[in-house]
């Protein structure tokens, strides 16, 4: 048994939805108890979707346990079937169900019903939320598009010129968006149109938006663009050993992985990549290089994430914002190999876990100054004082913009220049306020004029235990994941954390000359001083910290 | 009998012996462990651990928005491949997160182990852990077990589940006490304290609340014992209170001023309030609360109303939108038809309302569908698709979350069925 409060992945039956929901044309039947059905509202109210996701579950009871569960099963998926009339079929048990062993595939498979019927087997008691979206796109993948891969030993046809009525231009699938995917959305629609550009036509985009009848003509494409292996990279391994198509391995988060993207898709269609590299019109480089992001050089950054998006994030933070990666971590076990071959690359350790408590600690222990996480490291890092951008999923409300906004593509690029950046106080705004530290109107009472209305009384710059940096999250940022969240006004106030942070406290004093001299310091930047200077004394067993303290502790956490 | 409380209608009227529509198709309703999420705000020194499947993990941080506590007061224990293929003994594993937890969270009192349904299935005995882990843990932690399972309970359902297993803790009433007032139910603490300074006018000062705020604080309970639910789910929790001696007290529930004046009007005739006495603490109150319904009543009367089943709160939300607001009702669906505990509510519900139990959501929404309401109540699931078929929609959890009871929350009530409607009327794009 695993103690869990918070997991960063669902179950795999959600991964399942996940699949289910992006599509047209097909319908989940799902073996599984009343109370299930609630993964409908993360579909609903966190995506925001006008349909229910298609699935019909059997909301089974203690008093059907006594009687036929399988009949149960068999009943709603003829009734699913009658009334959805999808193209295909898919299968399978919750938890619950699975511990009942009806066999739903067999059940199903059964009653002959003119549609492919894919029956789904995701134990889930060993395996999470993206396990189950992959082993399902690569199911309907398989039973689909089976049907139209080559005879063994013979090989794929080339494709003949104006074979396609509509053009002769290389083909590719996108294959990986889904359903309560992090910016999903909008990273097809600047994927795509960067493959447009190239003269590069796009067969299939699947699962998101695709039909059954979609998949099937997979095969007709010259080779795949993978965005998210985590969902699609089993998928393509099979399309590659059934129909010999290759796919990409780069995924273009960035502007250096959008452009060897660029490069490696030109490479696969046999197009010239130039048309896309000779103008790129990302506005992220110029502003990394003006002068005012000097302030982010060796910015100290934690970063933390779904594989794909973590490891992603650390490339742009190193080599685009020229920041330090102090932290590299996923939850994806699945891409374990992947994330310490990028951690060893920034010389950290890398931390793969889904225990959301072993992450706090390891960020606390980092001292990051920039926090790059999921929605949970987002409160991390508020109850740690540092600023924090959302990277990727688990998702939450916030992270379906009304506004156009992908992580991928030049776009993309700008968009994650403005996430890590605002967070961090404006450069121009923190050489001002060195400036004139102590003056009537920026002293420590007064939060910086880009916090706005955050800039409440009371809300003290420094404090002992707070940071250096004043809270940067935004007024959007209720805490609203959770639908129900919305609707628990009233009753429901945060309850602080028992242990305020990683600090424990032994007797500790600061001497006279000591404390005046740590107030000369501008600040926001003091919480920091006063933290690392006690945090040095006390890993050296120092009782009394002196002026001479300080600036040992000065000289020690100096990079 | 108390002038303005309503006369107890006779059988025939109402919705009495109406009959009700039974499904039983696929239920789009939440399973007994969401009670958590408004359980462990009310009890403030007790833990729940459900004992469980990364699903009810999911489901618990989907609804309670995990993220905003630093340290939420409930945890899954999280069943795994070892613990069901036997390379791991349940119950050891049980006792060491058990072990872990209560090193971490010295603050804890009670701790609540929650059924699940993966538990139930696998036949866990969570009740004989309990008492296992409360031999290692006494007197400084009680245990105490529960299910919220899908398969035996649906979303309110929780609450009875868990006040079920608190009846037995409860002290005995000493044989010669007084009598006294037990409000079974949680109600948030602002219409705890209306009802007890409501009580104390009327001269009724042995007043307990039950779940009480702290676990070492159960009200005592025996044949001298008046039993008023405030919330009309506690099927269980009632018969386990009755069976330890407590009378409970006839009344619709406490929702409108019609339910409320009624509720207190139970109360005031179990211990002998006079009627000019009654009067002079309700009618003031009463008339305050119909005032300030009145503005929303203007943009109710007439309107249309749909409830899907989910809280068993249905039949008397539906019995005030119906006589308070004059809301014609178009379906009443509730999970659960407990037509003991709803006798008075079915008694004044207009004769004619259609009734359904259970659910087939698919039929029951092809007939909201079909009847397109002025307003839908639904559960989180169904709102935002019916919103979009242009159809206005009331989150039914935000009835269950938002103080509602009692005479000053009447208003806010009606306001909860009022807002999509005015907020449909603002919107022009």
């Amino acid at each position: 048994m695993q103690l869990t409060v918070w997991t960063y992945e669902a179950p795999p039956h959600v991964g399942a939805m996940r699949i289910a929901a992006a599509m047209e044309g097909v319908h989940y039947v799902l073996h599984a108890p009343q109370g299930d059905t609630y993964a409908d509202l993360l579909f609903t109210m966190i995506e925001r979707a006008r349909k229910r996701p298609p699935v019909t579950y059997t909301t089974f009871q203690a008093r059907d346990l006594g009687g036929d569960t399988a009949e149960l099963f068999k009943t709603s998926v003829k009734e699913a079937y009658e009334r959805f009339r999808p193209q295909a079929l898919m299968v399978g048990a919750s938890c619950t169900a699975e511990l009942i062993q009806d066999d739903p595939g067999g059940l199903a498979q059964a009653l002959g019903l003119p549609v492919p019927v894919v029956p789904l087997e995701l134990p889930a008691y060993q395996r999470k939320e993206n396990w189950g979206a992959a082993e399902t796109f690569y199911r309907l993948v398989r039973t689909l598009a089976g049907p139209s891969v080559p005879p063994p030993g013979s090989k794929r046809t080339a494709r003949e010129p104006g074979e396609h009525a509509s053009t002769s231009a290389p083909r590719c699938n996108v294959l990986g968006p889904t359903s309560l995917g992090f910016r999903h959305r909008d990273d097809v629609h600047e994927i795509t149109g960067l493959l447009h550009r190239l003269g590069i036509a796009v067969n299939v985009v699947a699962p998101l938006g695709a039909s059954p009848a979609d998949l099937a003509r997979l095969g007709e494409a010259d080779f795949n663009v993978v965005l998210y292996p985590e969902i699609a990279y089993q998928a393509a391994q099979w399309l590659e050993r059934s129909f010999g198509q290759k796919s990409t391995k780069v995924v273009p988060i960035g502007t250096g992985a959008t452009i060897d993207f660029v490069r490696e898709v030109a490479a696969l269609a046999g197009v010239d990549p130039a048309p896309v590299l000779d103008g790129v019109t990302s506005r992220a480089p110029w502003y990394a290089r003006s002068v005012d992001s000097t302030y982010l050089t060796g910015k100290r950054v934690f970063v933390f994430g779904d594989a794909t998006h973590a490891i992603a994030a650390a490339r742009v933070a190193a080599e685009e914002l020229g920041f330090e990666v102090v932290g590299l971590g996923t939850y994806s076990r699945e891409f374990g190999r992947e994330l310490r071959a990028a951690a060893a690359k920034y010389g950290v350790a890398p931390l793969i876990t889904d225990d959301y408590l072993e992450v706090e600690e390891t960020i606390a222990a980092a001292h990051p100054e920039l926090v790059l996480g999921t929605q949970m490291e987002r409160h991390t890092a508020k109850r740690l004082g540092v600023p924090c951008a959302v990277i990727s999923a688990p998702v939450h409300v916030q992270d379906f913009p009304a506004r156009y906004s992908p992580q991928m593509g030049f776009e993309g690029a700008n968009v994650l220049f403005d996430t890590f950046v605002h967070p961090l106080m404006m450069g121009l705004e923190e050489h001002l306020l060195q400036m004139f530290r102590e003056d009537f109107e920026f002293h420590a009472d007064a939060a910086p004029s880009h916090l706005g209305s955050h800039a409440a009384p009371g809300a003290r710059v420094e404090a002992p235990a707070s940071a250096p940096a004043p809270e940067p999250v935004p007024a959007n940022a209720a805490p609203a994941t959770a639908a129900l969240a919305i609707a628990a006004a009233g009753p429901v106030s945060p309850v602080p954390s028992a242990d305020g942070g990683p600090v424990s406290a032994p007797p500790l004093r600061w001497a006279a000359d000591a404390e005046k001299e740590l107030h000369k310091i501008p600040f926001f930047v003091r919480g920091k001083a006063r933290r690392n200077t006690e945090r040095f004394a006390q890993d050296r067993g120092l009782s009394l910290i002196t002026v001479e303290t300080l600036y040992d502790a000065k000289a020690y956490f100096s990079r | 009998m108390n002038a303005i409380a309503p006369a107890r209608p006779a059988a025939e009227i109402g919705c009495t012996d109406a009959p009700v529509l039974y499904e039983r198709g696929q239920r789009e309703v939440f399973c007994g462990l969401t009670g958590i999420v408004w359980l462990h705000r009310k009890i403030q020194d007790a833990f729940f651990l459900v004992v469980g499947s990364r699903t009810c993990a999911h489901l618990l941080q989907s609804a309670a928005g995990v993220m905003i506590f630093a340290e939420p007061r409930f945890a899954t224990a999280i069943i795994e491949e070892r613990d069901l293929a036997g390379l791991a003994d349940a119950n050891a594993e049980l006792d060491r997160v058990v072990t872990r937890l209560i090193e971490r969270r010295p603050d804890i009192r009670l701790l609540f182990l929650v059924g699940s349904c993966p538990s139930e299935v696998i036949k866990l005995d969570l009740h004989r852990a309990a008492q296992r882990l409360s031999e290692t843990f006494a007197p400084k932690v009680r245990i105490l077990s529960w299910s919220g399972s899908g398969i035996e309970t649906t979303f309110t359902q929780g609450e009875d589940a868990c006040l079920s297993a608190l009846v037995p803790d409860m002290p005995a009433e000493a044989a010669d006490a007084p009598p006294s007032l037990l409000v079974v139910g949680a109600l948030a603490e602002v219409v705890e304290d209306q009802f007890l300074r409501l009580f104390a006018e009327l001269g009724i000062d042995r007043v307990r609340f039950f779940p009480p705020r702290r676990s070492d604080d159960l009200p005592p309970v025996g044949p001298r014992t008046k039993l008023l639910l405030a919330q009309p789910f506690l099927a269980e929790t009632a018969r386990l209170l009755e069976k330890r001696g407590a009378a409970r007290l006839p009344a619709p529930f406490p929702l409108g001023v019609e339910g409320t004046t009624g509720w207190i009007g139970a109360a005031a005739e179990a211990f002998g309030i006079d009627d000019a006495r009654f009067d002079a603490v309700v009618a003031p109150r009463a008339e305050r609360a119909r005032a300030a319904l009145a503005r929303q009543r203007e943009k109710l009367d007439g309107k249309s109303l749909f409830f899907f089943p989910d809280s068993q709160l249905e039949v008397p939300l539906a019995r005030f939108a119906a006589r308070e607001l004059g809301m014609r009702l178009v379906e009443v669906g509730t999970p659960y038809l407990h037509r003991g505990h709803l006798a008075a509510e079915l008694a004044l519900l207009p004769a004619g309302t259609a009734l359904s139990e259970g659910q087939d959501v698919e039929k029951q929404l092809d007939r909201a569908r079909a009847a397109r309401p002025d307003l839908t109540v639904c559960g989180l699931g169904l709102a935002n698709p019916l919103e979009a078929e242009g159809l206005a929609t009331k989150w039914s959890i935000e009835l269950l979350f938002t103080p509602v009871h009692g005479f000053e929350q009447a208003a806010d009530l009606a306001e909860l069925f009022a807002r999509p409607l005015v907020r449909r009327s603002r919107l022009k794009v």
